[in-house]
C-alpha cells in the first residue's frame, strides 16, 4: 500500500520540520518527505490542502477500562475515540480490575488491542501487586509481556521502604517508574483544591502540600536509588518549581500534566459541577499559570488526556460522591492547540510545533516509544487535522463511552480529519 | 445556570444558600416571617397558603429537630407533608438520588426539603428539575454537608434583627467548629449581605478553614480577645466524633479554651445576645449558666425558625417557573 498525502502543512517537531511538504508512505512506513521516492506510484492520494499533517498523538494516560470496567467503556469504544482524536499510541495505567500485575493480563490486553488494528496500546504494569504497596510485581516478566513502565496509578505507596525497593529494583533493569505525587495521608478523602473556594463550598480539600511532600520524598528516593521517574499529573505551581529544581540538579525525571489542567481552575467547579471533579483537583489561577509556563520552558515534558471514562451512574451524583475523571481522548488535540493559541503563541514563533511536540515526540521519548515523529523509516502514524475548524463539545457526539467532561458546550478549535496507523487509514471524517 | 436559586424573573425558585441571595429577598423573607410569628400564638395555628400542596421532607442524613420544624411549618401552611427517611429506604437499596427525585416527582411533589451529607446535593436536584423542565417544583436546602444551611442562617438573622433592630453597627462572633459548619457559612454570607461591619470567627487553628479572610471574616484563636465588645455571639455545636482525635485532644480542654462561661460573656457588650443552633452540648461549648441565663435567646431562635421556614416555603410556593 502506497499513500501520498499532498498539499498539507507538514509539522514534525522531532525533526524541526514545519512547511508545505508532501508525505509518502510505503508499506506502513514513512518513505519520503517532499519529493516522491524513486518508482513511487500512489495507491491512494489524500489531498491535505488547508490541513496540518503531523505525527499521530502519543497519549501518556488513557484509561480504556478493560479489563473489569466494561460498563464504563470498552476497548472498542475507546479505541474509536482515540482514532477520532488523532491518538495513535496510548499508554494505559494499571488500575483495571484485576490490576495489571500479571503478564497474562497484559498479553490479553495487548492481543485484544492488536485485533482492533487501531491505536497502539502500551500498558503500564503495576509497581506492586494489586497496587497494594507491599510486594513488587514481576517487572521483567511484565516487560516481556509488553509493559513499558511501572506505576501505582492513584494509589500512593504508604511505606517508603517499599517505594525505595521498588525504585531500586526498577533501576536494576532500567525501567521507568511512573508516579503521581500524592501524599497518602494529607488530603486523603479530599475532593477539591484547598483554598477559598473549597472553604466556601464546604468541600474537603486536597492541599498543594499533598503534592509537594510526595515530590520531596520521591526526589530523595531517586537520589538514593538512581531510578528514572516519570511524574504524572503535576497540578501545582509549587510542584512545577520542585520539578524544575530537580531537573536542574540532574535527576533523571520527567513530568506530564493533564490537558484539562492547562485550562481550568477550581472556579470551574461552579455550582458543584461533578464534571469538574478530577484527580488531582483543578487548582488556582496561579497554579494554572505555572503549568502553562512550565510547558513552554520544558519543565513539563508532555501533555496527556488523562482520559477517564465515567458512566452516568457514577457521575450524576453529588460532587463528593461522583467518580473523578473526564473523557479526554477526543479533546487532547484541541486542548493542546488551545494552549498554543491562548498562551504559547505570545512567547514563541513556533508555538504550534512546540505544542505538538508535547503530545508527540516528547511524550514518545518519555514512554520510550519509537513513535511521535515522521522521520523516514519510522512507522507511518499520522494525524491530519484542520486547525481552523471549530466544533462544539457534545457528549452524545463523542465516540468514547465516557460522556462527561468539564468542557461540555465549549467551542474547540482544531478537528481531526484523518488518522493513519502504520500506513493504514483507520479513521476519516466525512466532509459535512 | 447563572444563579440556580433564582428564576428568570429574579424571584426565589429554590433556597439553596444565603450566598449571593439578594438583600431584597432576605428582607422579604424576614418581613414575611414576622407576619407568621403571630400565627403560632393563635388558637387555630394554620393559614391556607399551601393548601393542596405536597411537601416532601427528604432526609438523607438524620435530623429529628430540623425535620420536625419543617414539618410543623408545612402543616401551619396547610400543606400535606410526607417525611422520608432515605437512609432507611431507597438509598440503602441502591437507588440513586436522581431516581428517587424522579419517582417522587411522579407523585406530584411541589416541594422538596432536602438534607444531605454531601455539599452541593440540593444543587444537583435543582439542576435536574431544571433539565427535566419541572420548574413548578421547588427545593429547600435543609443542610448539605459543610456547605449551607440557609434556613438556619435566615432564622439567625431574624433573631438578630428582633433583638438588635439594625445590622449596620454590629459585631458578631461565631465560635467553635467553623471548618465543618454549614451554619457558620450560611450565617457569614447572610450577615455580609445585611451589612454587618464586623464578623469574627473564633476557634483553634484545627477548626478554622483557610480563606476566611476572603469572606471578610476576622479570625481569632483567643476567645477572650475575640469576644471583646461583641453584640452577638453565635455558638456552634461541637460534634461528638470531633471532641477527641487529631482535631482536638478532649472536650474538657476545648471547654477550657473555647467554652462560653459567664466570665467570658462579660467581655462582650452588656446587652450581647447568645445564640446556638442546637442541640447544645452543655459543658462542652457552653456553660449552663449562660445557656439558661438572661442573655441567651436560644429558645426564641427555635420559635422564629418555624416562622422563617413558613416564610421561605410560602414565598417559594408563590413563585412559578
Amino acid at each position: 500500500m502506497k499513500l501520498h498525502i499532498k498539499n498539507g502543512r507538514l509539522i514534525d517537531p522531532a525533526n524541526k520540520i514545519d512547511g508545505q511538504h508532501d508525505l509518502f508512505i510505503v508499506d506502513g512506513k514513512v518513505a519520503a518527505i517532499g519529493s516522491a521516492p524513486a518508482g513511487f506510484t500512489a495507491d491512494r492520494s489524500i489531498d491535505a490542502s488547508g490541513l496540518v499533517v503531523a505525527p499521530g498523538l502519543v497519549d501518556l494516560s488513557a484509561r480504556l477500562r478493560e479489563p473489569g470496567y466494561e460498563y464504563k467503556a470498552t476497548l472498542e469504544s475507546e479505541m474509536q475515540a482515540a482514532m477520532q482524536g488523532g491518538v495513535t499510541s496510548l499508554v494505559c495505567p494499571p488500575d483495571t480490575d484485576p490490576v495489571l500485575d500479571e503478564p497474562g493480563l497484559v498479553e490479553m490486553l495487548k492481543h485484544r488491542a492488536r485485533g482492533l488494528n487501531q491505536a497502539n496500546v502500551h500498558p503500564l504494569g503495576a509497581l506492586t501487586m494489586g497496587l497494594k504497596g507491599e510486594a513488587l510485581t514481576e517487572m521483567a516478566e511484565l516487560t516481556e509481556a509488553g509493559c513499558i513502565g511501572f506505576a501505582q496509578a492513584e494509589v500512593p505507596i504508604t511505606d517508603t521502604t517499599v517505594l525505595l525497593r521498588a525504585m531500586q529494583y526498577a533501576k536494576t533493569f532500567g525501567y521507568t517508574v511512573w508516579l503521581r505525587p500524592q501524599d497518602a495521608h494529607i488530603g486523603r478523602g479530599g475532593i477539591a483544591h484547598s483554598g477559598p473556594l473549597a472553604s466556601r463550598l464546604g468541600l474537603s480539600g486536597v492541599p498543594v502540600m499533598a503534592e509537594t511532600i510526595a515530590l520531596h520524598t520521591i526526589f530523595e528516593l531517586m537520589r538514593a536509588s538512581g531510578a528514572r521517574v516519570h511524574l504524572c499529573r503535576i497540578s501545582s505551581a509549587a510542584g512545577i518549581e520542585l520539578v524544575r529544581a530537580a531537573k536542574a540538579e540532574g535527576l533523571p525525571v520527567s513530568c506530564d500534566v493533564g490537558a484539562h489542567h492547562v485550562h481550568l481552575t477550581d472556579a470551574d467547579i461552579n455550582f458543584f459541577d461533578s464534571n469538574a471533579r478530577v484527580t488531582p483537583p483543578f487548582r488556582s489561577q496561579r497554579d494554572r499559570e505555572a503549568i502553562r509556563s512550565g510547558l513552554l520552558d520544558g519543565t513539563v515534558d508532555a501533555l496527556c488526556s488523562d482520559h477517564t471514562p465515567v458512566d452516568d451512574d457514577e457521575k450524576l451524583l453529588p460532587f463528593g460522591e461522583a467518580s473523578p475523571g473526564a473523557t479526554g481522548l477526543e479533546l487532547l488535540l484541541s486542548l493542546t492547540l488551545k494552549w498554543a493559541d491562548d498562551y504559547a503563541g505570545q512567547h514563541s514563533k513556533d508555538a504550534l510545533s512546540l505544542a505538538l511536540s508535547r503530545v508527540t515526540s516528547e511524550a514518545a521519548r518519555i514512554a520510550g516509544l519509537d513513535a511521535g515523529t515522521l522521520g523516514v523509516g519510522k512507522a507511518a502514524d499520522v494525524v491530519l487535522f484542520d486547525p481552523a475548524a471549530r466544533w462544539e463539545v457534545n457528549g452524545a457526539a463523542l465516540a468514547s463511552q465516557g460522556k462527561h467532561t468539564p468542557f461540555l458546550g465549549y467551542e474547540m478549535a482544531g478537528q481531526v480529519m484523518a488518522t493513519i496507523v502504520a500506513g493504514h487509514v483507520a479513521f476519516e471524517r466525512k466532509p459535512h | 445556570m447563572l444563579n440556580p436559586q433564582l428564576n428568570k424573573h429574579g424571584e426565589l425558585q429554590h433556597l439553596l444558600t444565603t450566598e449571593g441571595l439578594p438583600k431584597a429577598i432576605v428582607n422579604q423573607i424576614l418581613d414575611t416571617a414576622s407576619s407568621f410569628v403571630s400565627v403560632s400564638d393563635r388558637e387555630v395555628k394554620k393559614v391556607p397558603l399551601m393548601r393542596g400542596k405536597s411537601v416532601f421532607n427528604l432526609f438523607f442524613e438524620n435530623s429529628t429537630r430540623t425535620r420536625t420544624t419543617f414539618e410543623i411549618a408545612s402543616k401551619r401552611l396547610s400543606a400535606d407533608v410526607i417525611n422520608l427517611n432515605i437512609q432507611a429506604s431507597s438509598a440503602s437499596k441502591g437507588e440513586s438520588l436522581l431516581d428517587t427525585i424522579d419517582n417522587l416527582s411522579a407523585m406530584h411533589a411541589d416541594m422538596f426539603v432536602v438534607r444531605h451529607s454531601q455539599s452541593g446535593a440540593p444543587y444537583l436536584i435543582a439542576k435536574h428539575l431544571h433539565d427535566t423542565k419541572q420548574n413548578h417544583v421547588h427545593v429547600v436546602n435543609a443542610g448539605d454537608g459543610r456547605h449551607a444551611h440557609p434556613t438556619q442562617g435566615l432564622l439567625d438573622m431574624y433573631t438578630i434583627r428582633h433583638y438588635k433592630k439594625d445590622f449596620s453597627n454590629l459585631t458578631v462572633a461565631i465560635v467553635g467548629d467553623i471548618l465543618h459548619s454549614r451554619v457558620a457559612r450560611s450565617d457569614i454570607h447572610a450577615l455580609t449581605t445585611l451589612g454587618v461591619p464586623e464578623i469574627r470567627a473564633i476557634g483553634p487553628h484545627t477548626l478554622l478553614p483557610g480563606g476566611l479572610d476572603q469572606l471578610g471574616v476576622r479570625t481569632f484563636t483567643n476567645m477572650d480577645e475575640g469576644l471583646k465588645g461583641v453584640d452577638v455571639i453565635i455558638m456552634l455545636r461541637l460534634q461528638n466524633e470531633r471532641m477527641s482525635g487529631a482535631l482536638l485532644p478532649s472536650a474538657q480542654e476545648y471547654f477550657k479554651s473555647y467554652g462560653l462561661t459567664p466570665e467570658r460573656l462579660a467581655l462582650a457588650k452588656p446587652d450581647a445576645i447568645v445564640m446556638h443552633p442546637g442541640p447544645m452540648n452543655r459543658g462542652v461549648e457552653i456553660d449552663s449558666a449562660v445557656a439558661d441565663g438572661p442573655q441567651a435567646v436560644i429558645l426564641p431562635q427555635v420559635t422564629f425558625g418555624i416562622a422563617v421556614r413558613m416564610a421561605v416555603m410560602s414565598i417559594l410556593a408563590g413563585n412559578q417557573g
